[in-house]
């Protein structure tokens, strides 16, 4: 069997999405890593190098660029003529293309797997990882979206893969990229985070978040994260959502502190090694999952913890 | 500019999920149901283009159960102009949900189709896209912000490194994400009218689309439960413990 992965990359390199989801792939067959983007040699000189990948496949076309579904999804479903499935991580980027990829092939996708069970059978969360489903795919043809932190990272290195150049089609021309507003930090990201502080609605403002959680972040090298209410109110940008429908992460430690917990919040960072609360209603729902909790106002606990760490 | 929005009933976002003791799903019976609140956005945003006087006329479309005729109901209530149910009692995969919509888009003619970006049932995310890949439109997916102007429309996108805006022509699908509005909740008196505000009633057959499953369940269980850790007293103890896991030694 033979899998085409959609390789996230950012112009110039793989990014750490890709790994895990190459981990996953193998489980299916022979891993073909699509390269699909304007001027990606070099991402595909590093594709090459990663272990399990067995051909690299490069689409090099200025339309390629900024990840349009409209023109990478025709490129993939064309090439998915000689593969039995197409596995891409279950990130904005993958979520994005992948279902498009899947209806040009008449094939239902799985989304966010957890587990590769079988050739044509994986589980998977529903109702924000209440439930696990174990699914099979009666389609001839595999579309899945991997959960990033449910698989190890496949090496970077070691790796010995054959480039080939394939068929960049032509600009559907449907869509264009106007801008990207990124997110700048200097911290780890919140996927691959060992370490996560993340504030809820507690906090009662943008200044305040910044001001307790940063110096607490950056005294132990940890990611921010937040919930969806600080989201809302303005505290932290969208990207630093974690749950349901923002991140999903699997920190070694995640401190969440002034957040209640809800369930959407919970699907988001249960699979932490250990989680810490800090919250001032001894009731919160978070304290049911935390493995350390203390209750007590945030306001005076974060910068006691900040200065004793 | 005519606008189709699409909108699901689901388990109620405040309800916890049972799984069945025998496994093969969740339990839904007796349980509140509403309507996937990334529909109530989409929902939402259809109508503040009609007040803005960018659309002109808004259809929501359900596929489910009769008892989407609530969600409906729901849908018109907010300021919808009439509804499209198709019924079916099975559970209907995306995939299936987008040909339905693909071909009531074929003849509804809508300049732009506003669906959720996931249900919170399935948590799927695909059938905005599979919608647009079927009809060759583009796709503006978790959007944040959406402008309408003569032939295009400008998204916002709410990307994993922050927010992104892309141009499309119109037609177009807009998914939404959370941050894209609030949405209203329906006036009694707009409830009332919203009772004789059309409502067509159609099966998956009429438009012609095969909705047999191509995913088979093979049991559903619950996650490995968390058991609750202990509380401690003060900083001092805590940071004894967060030592004790070698974080920050």
């Amino acid at each position: 069997m033979s899998v085409l992965v959609l390789v996230e990359h950012d112009g110039k390199s793989v990014r750490d999405a890709t790994l895990p989801t190459i981990t996953a792939a193998a489980k299916l067959g022979d891993v073909h890593a699509l390269v699909a983007g304007a001027n990606v040699g070099g991402v595909a000189e590093q594709a090459v190098k990663i272990a399990g990948v067995a051909k690299v496949l490069v689409a090099d076309a200025p339309h390629l660029d900024h990840d349009l579904a409209e023109e990478i999804a025709p490129v993939a479903a064309k090439l998915m003529a000689d593969h039995d499935a197409f596995v891409a991580p279950a990130t904005t980027f993958g979520k994005n293309i992948a279902p498009r990829v899947a209806a040009l092939l008449d094939v239902m996708q799985l989304s966010d797997i957890l587990s590769v069970e079988g050739p044509d059978t994986f589980t998977r969360p529903i109702y924000a990882g209440n439930a696990i489903a174990t699914v099979r795919s009666k389609d001839p043809k595999k579309v899945v979206t991997v959960r990033t932190t449910a698989f190890d990272k496949a090496e970077h290195g070691g790796g010995n893969a054959s480039v080939e150049q394939v068929d960049a089609g032509g600009a559907v021309g449907a869509s264009s990229f106007v801008s990207l507003e990124a997110s700048e930090s200097a911290r780890p990201e919140l996927t691959s985070a060992k370490i996560i502080v993340s504030g809820g609605r507690a906090f009662g403002s943008s200044d305040q978040f910044h001001a307790l959680l940063d110096p607490l972040a950056d005294k132990l090298g940890a990611a921010v994260g937040a919930s969806r209410a600080a989201v809302d109110a303005g505290y932290a940008p969208n990207d630093y959502q974690v749950g349901q429908t923002g991140k999903i992460v699997a920190p070694q430690v995640y401190i969440a502190i002034g957040i209640s917990g809800a369930i959407q919040h919970l699907a988001g960072m249960k699979d932490a090694k250990t989680i810490v609360a800090i919250n001032k209603d001894e009731e919160a729902p978070i304290f049911q999952v935390a493995d350390l909790g203390l209750v007590g106002d945030l306001f005076k606990i974060v910068p006691e913890l900040t200065e004793k760490l | 500019m005519k606008v189709l929005v699409a909108v699901k009933r689901v388990i109620d976002f405040n309800v916890k999920p049972r799984v069945k003791m025998d496994g093969s799903g969740v339990d839904l019976a007796n349980v509140k149901m509403s309507m996937n609140p990334f529909d109530e956005i989409a929902v939402e945003e259809a109508i503040r283009l009609k007040e803005r006087g960018a659309a002109t006329e808004i259809v929501a479309v359900s596929v489910g159960p009769a008892k989407a005729q609530e969600t409906l109901r729901t849908a018109l209530a907010m300021g919808a102009d009439r509804a499209i149910l198709v019924q079916t009692e099975e559970e209907v995969e995306p995939l299936a949900v987008a040909k339905i919509l693909a071909k009531i888009a074929a003849e509804e003619s809508p300049q732009m189709i506003i669906l959720g970006k996931q249900a919170i049932d399935d948590d799927c995310n695909q059938t905005g896209q599979m919608l647009a890949a079927l009809l060759g439109w583009p796709q503006g997916t978790f959007a944040s912000k959406v402008e309408a102007a003569n032939d295009n429309v400008t998204v916002t996108r709410e990307v994993d490194g922050g927010l992104e805006t892309v141009k499309l022509k119109l037609p177009a699908v807009v998914t939404t994400d959370l941050r894209l509005n609030e949405p209203r909740y329906a006036s009694l008196p707009n409830i009332m009218k919203a009772k004789s505000k059309p409502l067509a009633a159609k099966s998956p057959g009429d438009y012609g689309v095969d909705v047999a499953r191509r995913l088979e369940t093979v049991k559903v269980v619950e996650p490995a439960k968390r058991q609750a850790g202990i509380k401690v007293g003060s900083v001092d103890e805590l940071v004894e413990r967060l030592h004790g896991l070698g974080i920050a030694k």
